[in-house]
């Protein structure tokens, strides 16, 4: 089986020529996904390689790209629309929301919205302001959207595979800050990591750390800091909706301690979802109050300041001595 | 020369207000039972209308955006469309979909709050879009699947003059220019934005004038003269399956015209516009127009007509009668429809209310 060791933008790209390939139907479109291959080259040479039928440039219009790409899904196709950075996205929210999100509710299964919409996001890059947000909690609080959020290469385009294939529309969240961080094994042939399931990252039995997307690395970071001292468990959630709760269940009924790991703000976050459903589901369980390590109830700060804001290892390692010492 | 290609100030009229042809205009090549059933059809939306607010002022239906004075931009409008294209409403052109095929028991039954009347079964027609504007890219989306696909179907989009005020308004009618989509974008310019008069929804002389930005055509039409209305939808939708050389697909029109009664039946629309104006538009009706241009033309009698009231009535009637006989939406339809597959967490939410609705009567569960 031949593989190639790609970074996770480049497996984004690989994850869209594969569906390309695959299905007449899977059309991707934005703002300078064309000729430019993306403002973080996500799509690059998918212009020259399937023609402007397949691949185009659309005008910088984010609530017209979505409400497009509402239209042409209702029709059969398999739109895959780029937002080119999340923080872009919410003159299309109304389209996401409103429309992409009901539109089988309201037609009672008769049109349905087989779209995936990609954005980055997150922050950690150095990008001007309105580039680095983290805004996830926004779309799982939406019914009839799923979401997605990767963390390696090799999942992004098993997730991609599987979000561009599935009936419903698909909120596919790329972390920016890994785009290059790292590579890894991604292989040739086009696959699917099934949606809803979280990835037990490292097994561990004092306490559990949920989280998902660029936050992975330095929780495992954190762990792997504390080896010895605390065995951590880490869960990367990897789809956040439907949130795959079995395995958050099981594993937090195995360590009786939580610790949750986001970089979004922490009022109103998927964190605050976590513990709520620990609460009811496992309070018998547990052995500590659920701990939540977030990016702070802030505007995201001017990159200056970006460090403070976003959890690093070190803070990763506080809240999970806090969590077990309790 | 094409009704399309005009100045964009120059309204498209075909009848005057008394049904008399005026001059220098071509009524369209319809056949006597054509212009019948576009006759019907309006006096059907027309009673449809009136027993819908009546409805919901007997407590049996819930809020219903009424829309009697659009009947001849509806149905004519809607009579432009083959069975393959697509018909993509606001929430106010009941009559428009029944023409398209929608049955008057799914409108009754959506505005009765069961969303099983949005059930469209083989149907092309989008369901109702309530945010303002925002069903007006998906019909430019459409169209670009519908070249995507090789298929030569058009869709046709209502929206109102306060929707040319939204972005979405904009983006659709951008993109449906860059990308030369299929698409006729058909406003209904009533006049009000629920309270906002045309005139503080955009400081254009007209709406048409604005397709100029987009590069296609725009086209004002008096939204009252469905004979007007029908050959501007009729050309538009011609042009946008089979353009000549050099013709670009897309069209804007501008029918002109006037909602008689409220925004919803939640509105009062005293507060904010006076008799005299709604009695100056009531005398452009355009339903005594078609039927003075029809008796005149020896197609109606006085027979005739009260064959059509009687049939219309009983329509109207059936409809009601069926929309009310259904049960109400059991709870768990709620769930349904939600994702293609049910997630868990979903399936978990409605055995709790199952479990609910079996510990509790449902008379005690809805109570508040």
């Amino acid at each position: 089986m031949s593989s190639q060791n790609l970074t996770l933008v480049q497996a984004v790209r690989d994850g869209l020529k594969g569906e390309l390939e695959r299905d007449d139907d899977v059309v991707v479109f934005g703002e300078d996904v064309g000729k430019n291959g993306g403002v973080f080259r996500a799509t690059q040479g998918l212009y020259d390689e399937f023609g402007e039928d397949r691949v185009f440039d659309t005008p910088l219009a984010e609530s017209g790209i979505v409400g497009t790409a509402v239209g042409m899904a209702a029709y059969g196709m398999k739109p895959v629309p780029e937002i080119q950075f999340s923080g872009f996205a919410y003159p299309a929210f109304d389209q996401i929301v409103s429309h992409a999100a009901r539109l089988r509710t309201r037609s009672r299964g008769r049109f349905t919205v087989p779209m995936t919409l990609r954005m980055p996001y997150g922050g950690g890059i150095r990008a001007p302001e309105h580039h680095s947000e983290s805004k996830e909690a926004f779309y799982t609080h939406e019914a009839g959207l799923k979401v997605v959020v990767p963390s390696t290469p090799r999942d992004t385009k098993g997730l991609l595979a599987a979000s561009i294939r599935d009936p419903d529309p698909v909120v596919f969240m790329e972390p920016k800050l890994i785009y290059r961080a790292f590579r890894e094994e991604v292989p040739d042939e086009t696959y699917t990591v099934e949606l809803g399931e979280a990835a037990v990252r490292r097994e561990g039995t004092d306490v559990s750390v949920f989280t998902w997307g660029a936050m992975t690395r330095p929780t495992l970071e954190a762990a792997e800091n504390l080896d010895g001292e605390v065995d951590v468990e880490v869960v990367d959630l990897r789809t956040l909706s439907p949130m795959d709760w079995d395995t958050i269940t099981e594993s937090f009924e195995k360590t009786g301690r939580a610790v949750v790991v986001h970089e979004a703000p922490k009022t109103g976050g998927l964190g605050a979802e976590i513990a709520a459903t620990i609460q009811e589901e496992a309070l018998l369980y547990q052995e500590a109050p659920v701990k939540r390590v977030t990016g702070f109830d802030t505007p995201f700060p001017l990159y200056a300041l970006e460090d403070y804001y976003m959890p690093e290892a070190a803070r990763i390692e506080d809240g999970i001595r806090e969590t077990v010492e309790f | 020369m094409s009704v399309l290609e005009r100045d964009p100030h120059e309204r498209v009229r075909v009848l005057d207000e008394d049904g008399q042809v005026v001059d220098g205009a071509t009524v369209p090549d319809l056949s006597e039972e054509e212009f019948v059933e576009m006759y019907r059809s309006m006096r059907l939306a027309r009673h449809f209308d009136q027993r819908a607010v009546s409805l919901q002022r007997q407590g049996r239906m819930g809020t219903y955006p009424p829309l009697s004075g659009q009947e001849g931009a509806q149905v004519a409008s809607a009579m432009a469309l083959g069975d393959e294209d697509w018909l993509v409403p606001s929430y106010r052109e009941h009559g428009a979909a029944y023409v398209h095929g929608l049955t008057l028991e799914g409108t009754l039954r959506y505005w009765m709050g069961d969303e099983r009347g949005n059930e469209l079964r083989d149907l092309r027609i989008f369901p109702v879009a309530v945010p303002i504007a925002s069903q007006i890219p998906h019909a430019t989306g459409l169209g670009m699947a519908a070249q995507h696909r090789g298929e030569d179907d058009v869709s046709i989009c209502y929206f109102g003059d306060g929707a040319t005020s939204e972005g979405d308004f904009h983006e659709g009618l951008n993109f449906a220019g860059v990308y030369d989509t299929p698409t006729v974008f058909f406003c209904n310019n009533n006049q009000w934005a629920i309270s906002v008069p045309r005139e503080k929804q955009t400081r254009s002389e007209t709406i048409a004038q604005k397709a100029v930005a987009y590069g296609m055509e725009g086209v004002q039409v008096d939204g009252m003269d469905p004979l007007a209305v029908y050959q501007v939808a009729t050309e538009a939708v011609e042009k946008a399956r089979n353009p000549e050389e050099g013709q670009l697909r897309p069209t804007l029109v501008e029918a002109v015209q006037y909602r008689f009664g409220a925004h919803t039946t939640a509105d009062d629309p005293s507060v904010y516009r006076e008799d005299e104006e709604v009695e100056e538009w009531k005398a452009k009706d355009p339903i005594p127009r078609l039927e003075r241009f029809l008796r005149d033309r020896g197609v109606l009698d006085d027979e005739r007509v009260a064959a059509i009231t009687e049939s219309v009535e009983d329509e109207v009637a059936s409809a009601i009668e069926t929309a009310e006989g259904f049960e109400r939406p059991g709870p768990d339809t709620m769930f349904e429809h939600v994702y293609a597959e049910m997630p868990k967490r979903l399936e978990e939410q409605r055995a709790y209310l199952r479990r609910l609705r079996e510990e509790h009567d449902d008379d005690e569960l809805l109570e508040h």
